[in-house]
């Protein structure tokens, strides 16, 4: 077979194993196994996930870089689109179950408390990503366009980060982790870019 | 000579693309599905979904000591709430102990580390006698009696408890504070043998909370050894800890050792760690947010939609005297 196709699975697997960790989450709701207050830890666990799945869609480019297969840059948008699609259930579940639909209450705390404003703000910052995700997308609006809006990620998962830490009341060992990963990332982006921008003028000298 | 069977056809020979490719669908088929695996333990390991199942069954009610006698519990019609009393499971599965844990159901799963008996509460400070006082004769000093009382933690949710022990001010009242006690101090019991969590450092260990004295002496101000008329479970501060209904939660220290009383307002645990969230005072009120949630309304556990939050928690007719000619948005 084509070494191109070698990897299909991946995407659909990546999405099946998403959608049984969302079943497994409906079922724990449906049969009272998420304790005494399910809709405080679904909210906590959707977050969880969608700052997870955005963590690995950026550790996509420094596996690329460090393993030098491109496998990677295959599944990062499935994962990227499925990071949005948490991010937004989360929200909906804050909305909704969470805050009765009280739109009101909602953009005030939206307004008045950074920790919701900048979790708020990642998801907002998500959408026009999740929109041109498509390759019809990028074709649209050339690459080097496209990409330069697509670094806004970056932002998101500083914002995400920062909603994690702000949420957290005394132990910030997990949302340290997670920065930790994103850092571990744009240090390899770094170097790699750094090595790239040296080989560039050697070239040309 | 045994004739051997016919061969088959050629047009019957799976052509050798076909056979290759049904070995790789097979190996694709079983490489998707073990991702898929993958995947979803590892999604929901990371995202706490692993972890998120409460205890298997809710923990039986602690028995009294063997030889000990019978609790004795009454039950004045005062101090009672008309509301649904939040069920055992619920009161005994979701707590706030960081000393056992930092989630929710690690408490009620760390508890058996506690040992409540033998256990003894110091009396210390402006007192005419600095004494040393075993929990059971604090028992047989007061007697028990139940309170139900709404619990409103600074997380926005809420429980109805019934409450077993004594009030606090006849604890203070037999200790004989002097004219210089102006505050209370309840200190948490150190010991990271019994308190696992003590090991790490999210908190300044022991927990410390503190109390006017006028707020300690007030009738709804109870020491609770039990609730639901059994001995408290270790996860809901065993043997001994303060509940003070009108305020959020934290105040109500957990298996107290000490009691002290001084002249000035003691440094306590929450307050220290982020002054600007948590007050010294933390009585409810609705209308001073937490600088990241609103305090506004709460759920009440085991309903779905939230509640609003009264004022003190609905205990002002009694309290709020006490803080007369307070600014309370900045004394929160």
């Amino acid at each position: 077979m084509a070494p191109k196709s070698r990897h299909a699975f991946l995407a659909p697997a990546i999405v099946t194993g998403w959608l049984v960790t969302l079943l497994q989450l409906g079922y724990r709701i449906a049969t009272h196994g998420l304790g005494a207050n399910p809709i405080a830890t679904a909210l906590n666990q959707l977050g969880l996930l969608a700052l997870v799945l955005l963590v690995a869609t950026l550790c996509a480019t420094p596996l690329k870089l460090t393993l030098g297969s491109t496998w990677p840059l295959r599944i990062r948008r499935t994962l990227g689109l499925l990071a949005f699609f948490t991010a937004l259930l989360h929200f909906v579940l804050y909305l909704g179950p969470d805050q009765g639909f009280d739109v009101a209450g909602v953009l005030s705390d939206i307004v008045k408390r950074p920790f919701i404003a900048v979790g708020f703000l990642a998801l907002l910052l998500l959408v026009p990503l999740a929109w041109t995700s498509s390759k019809q997308a990028v074709q649209r609006l050339t690459f080097p366009v496209w990409q330069r809006l697509h670094r806004l990620v970056y932002a998101v998962a500083v914002l995400a980060a920062l909603h994690f830490y702000l949420r957290v009341k005394a132990d910030h060992t997990q949302p340290w982790l997670y920065a930790a990963v994103l850092a571990a990332g744009f240090a390899i982006r770094l170097v790699a870019w750094r090595v790239k921008v040296r080989a560039k003028r050697a070239r040309l000298a | 000579m045994a004739k051997l069977p016919p061969e088959p056809k050629s047009h019957e020979i799976t052509s050798p693309e076909l056979y290759a490719r049904r070995r790789e669908f097979l190996k694709t088929g079983a490489l998707y599905v073990a991702t898929s695996a993958g995947v979803a333990l590892g999604l929901s390991e990371l995202s706490g979904l692993g972890r998120a199942d409460p205890p298997k069954k809710p923990p039986p009610p602690p028995q009294p000591a063997p030889g000990a006698p019978a609790w004795q519990v009454r039950r004045p019609a005062t101090f009672t709430v008309d509301e649904a009393q939040t069920p055992y499971e619920d009161v005994t599965t979701y707590n706030n102990y960081y000393e056992l844990g930092l989630s929710k159901t690690e408490p009620a799963e760390q508890a058996f580390h506690l040992k409540p008996r033998p256990w003894t509460l110091k009396v210390s400070g402006h007192v005419q006698k600095p004494q040393t006082l075993d929990v059971d004769t604090l028992i047989r000093w007061f007697g028990l009696e139940e309170r139900v009382y709404r619990m409103r933690c600074v997380e926005a949710w809420s429980m109805v408890i019934p409450w077993v022990g004594f009030p606090l001010a006849e604890l203070i009242r037999r200790l004989e504070p002097t004219s210089r006690a102006k505050y209370v101090t309840f200190t948490t019991l150190l010991d990271p043998a019994q308190l696992p969590n003590q090991e790490s450092h999210v908190l300044d260990w022991p927990y410390v909370e503190g109390l006017r004295i006028d707020e300690a002496t007030h009738p709804l101000a109870f020491m609770a050894l039990g609730l639901y008329g059994a001995p408290l479970p270790g996860q809901n501060g065993a043997p001994l800890r303060l509940v003070v209904p009108w305020k959020y939660g934290f105040k109500g220290g957990k298996s107290i050792v000490e009691i002290g009383f001084s002249e000035e307002q003691p440094p306590t645990t929450w307050n220290r760690a982020a002054p600007s969230e948590y007050g010294f005072y933390a009585n409810v009120n609705p209308k001073v947010d937490h600088p990241r949630w609103s305090q506004a309304s709460e759920r009440r556990i085991g309903e779905l939609t939230r509640r609003a939050t009264l004022p003190f928690n609905g205990y002002g007719n009694e309290v709020a005297q006490l803080y007369r000619g307070m600014n309370l948005a900045r004394d929160f």
